[in-house]
């Protein structure tokens, strides 16, 4: 519906009542409609819109902004030393997203096979140690993998090895943060995708004489696909902005996109340069987005829901 | 599923091992946190002082009261005008309401180091200094989006007939809401503030752009020692708040199986 059809006719969307509309209800309606849009249009959509307009901008040899229109910063965000990190970006994130799909899709698909109980219990279990501190639980990892580690001491004070093994500190070791900060998000919406199958669709094609693979191949898995989308869209966008994972699981050699973008805004203090890259991100995302709705995706499920 | 596809003993390892890989750095954690040891590296022996230590360290707890008042204000704003908003979309028409819902999606699936720097961008323009307020208003803004959902999966299994009865019925509009609603929105109310809480408290990447040099946050403050090495303070702190989050999740886990037992 457009904006002007909506004003036009102010008839409310569920008939909740037919008492009339008189102003003491109008202005409870509009109590309630002005806070979440008032915080949005000033924390998100203005926020956002600047940085488009920052992109265009240029700025002094200080750092400072100077409010004069240029497409420099585009120029430089295609420069080739700039495309070697999206490159490296991409195939991590990548990585990371393939990774988070073989293990969440056997994992959600046992799990929905369970009893009520069994699957309320085990999916808590899911989510419990994503609440934690995710740096807390990257040093956990750390303490365990680095040269100075519990593995590798280990694996030496047996004799096994004589030098230390290169663990983390390397792409393999953002690859590692990323899977396990990311995993979650992955098996959350294919669980819920699995768990809505209706049972007596896959009985009805057994009782056709489907056999499991054909169920699988047939039914199951096109039911599960706008899951399947939703997780790896909820993992590989997230993963091309996760600095902190490459900076302490790479140990900070690794440049990726997210990286990119803070130094813009913390070591090189080129904001205009840093919001052209966000830029590119946004546009990335609502591409994705859009491929994902076109597929009938719900976006709901995006939340985990 | 079905039940003539049940479980084998391998399915059950397979889901093992996943659920080992998600608890292992955790489990490292909890161990270190009782290690005479403050070297990370080997087990040397047991000890529970630095549950008492961190409770002295000043860094650690400035740190902690800092992410614990930003989550408790931020949760509790972002509630209040996620449900108000909710019930809103579910109930008004409005011009804008169509954006609005589009746009409440951004904070959920834009990358946060954009999301972080685009209220950087703003929080200069205008003046707002880099302050526990600044990070506020940044907590509010993400958490917002999630509360919504969450109410809002809860409004679509509410008979919507329920409300006009209270209000035939002579309740007026605020009793039906209060009496009437609110009582059944309530689990996803609640599960919405502690989604928020969760994510407000763990907060790396917007913190870092919104926040000062005097108002750092846990995660901040942990990222900053990563790269010299964590205490085990901060192991023995984590490990009380882990606590404090499973025993929460727990009594919702042990509250939903035991309404399932009731429904039977």
């Amino acid at each position: 519906m457009s904006e002007h059809e909506s004003v036009a006719d102010p008839q409310p969307a569920v008939q909740l009542h037919k008492h009339t509309v008189h102003l003491g209800t109008r202005m409870i309606k509009w109590l309630q409609i002005f806070p979440i849009s008032l915080w949005m249009l000033l924390l998100v959509v203005v926020p956002m819109l600047y940085v488009f307009f920052m992109s265009f901008m240029s700025r002094n040899y200080y750092g400072g902004i100077v409010y004069h229109f240029t497409l420099q910063n585009f120029a430089q965000v295609f420069a080739a030393s700039n495309l070697q990190i999206y490159l490296h970006s991409f195939w991590i994130g990548i990585l990371t997203t393939v990774i988070c799909l073989l293990i969440s899709y056997p994992f959600a698909f046992f799990i929905a096979q369970k009893g009520p109980v069994a699957k309320t219990i085990l999916m808590a279990l899911v989510v419990v140690p994503s609440v934690s501190n995710s740096l807390v639980r990257l040093f956990g990892w750390l303490t365990l993998l680095r040269k100075t580690g519990v593995v590798n001491t280990l694996l030496e004070r047996l004799g096994l090895i004589h030098h230390p093994l290169t663990l983390v500190y390397n792409n393999g070791g953002i690859v590692l943060g990323m899977v396990y900060l990311l995993l979650m998000f992955m098996i959350l919406p294919i669980f819920n995708a699995l768990d809505r199958i209706d049972h007596n669709l896959i009985e009805a094609a057994e009782d056709l004489g489907a056999s499991k693979f054909q169920i699988f191949k047939e039914l199951i898995l096109p039911l599960t696909e706008p899951g399947i989308v939703a997780g790896c869209i909820m993992v590989f966008i997230p993963s091309l902005g996760y600095f902190f994972v490459s900076d302490v699981m790479g140990g900070g050699t690794q440049n990726m996109m997210g990286n990119l973008i803070e130094n813009q805004f913390q070591v090189s203090r080129n904001w205009p340069l840093g919001c052209a890259i966000s830029v590119m991100l946004i546009l990335l995302t609502i591409l994705l987005l859009v491929i994902y709705q076109r597929r009938g995706g719900d976006m709901d499920e995006l939340g985990g829901y | 599923m079905n039940k003539r596809l049940t479980a084998r003993p391998w399915k059950n390892v397979f889901i093992g091992l996943t659920l080992l890989f998600l608890y292992l750095p955790v489990v490292v954690i909890i161990i270190f946190s009782f290690n005479t040891s403050k070297m990370n590296i080997l087990f040397e022996g047991f000890t529970t002082k630095w549950y008492g230590l961190v409770f002295h360290n000043y860094q650690i707890m400035a740190a902690l009261k800092n992410s614990i008042l930003v989550g408790v204000i931020s949760t509790a704003l972002a509630t209040v005008i996620g449900t108000t908003g909710a019930v809103a979309m579910s109930k008004y028409q409005f011009p804008g309401k169509k954006t609005l819902d589009k746009v409440l999606y951004i904070p959920i699936v834009i990358p946060e180091v954009v999301l972080g720097i685009s209220l950087l961008l703003i929080y200069s323009l205008v003046g707002i200094p880099l302050s526990l307020f600044s990070l506020i208003l940044a907590h509010v803004t993400f958490c917002i989006p999630f509360v919504v959902l969450t109410v809002r999966s809860r409004l679509v299994g509410i008979d919507q007939t329920l409300e006009e009865a209270a209000l035939d019925l002579g309740a007026n509009p605020w009793q039906a809401f209060s009496q009437v609603v609110l009582p059944l929105l309530l689990p996803g109310i609640i599960s919405g503030a502690g989604f928020s809480f969760a994510l407000s408290l763990d907060d790396v990447i917007i913190s870092f752009f919104t926040t000062g040099p005097a108002s750092t946050t846990f995660p901040l403050l942990v990222y900053a020692l990563v790269k010299t090495g964590v205490t085990p303070e901060i192991n023995a702190i984590s490990t009380l708040l882990m606590l404090v989050i499973v025993i929460g999740i727990a009594l919702n886990a042990i509250h939903q199986v035991r309404k399932m037992k009731q429904e039977g």
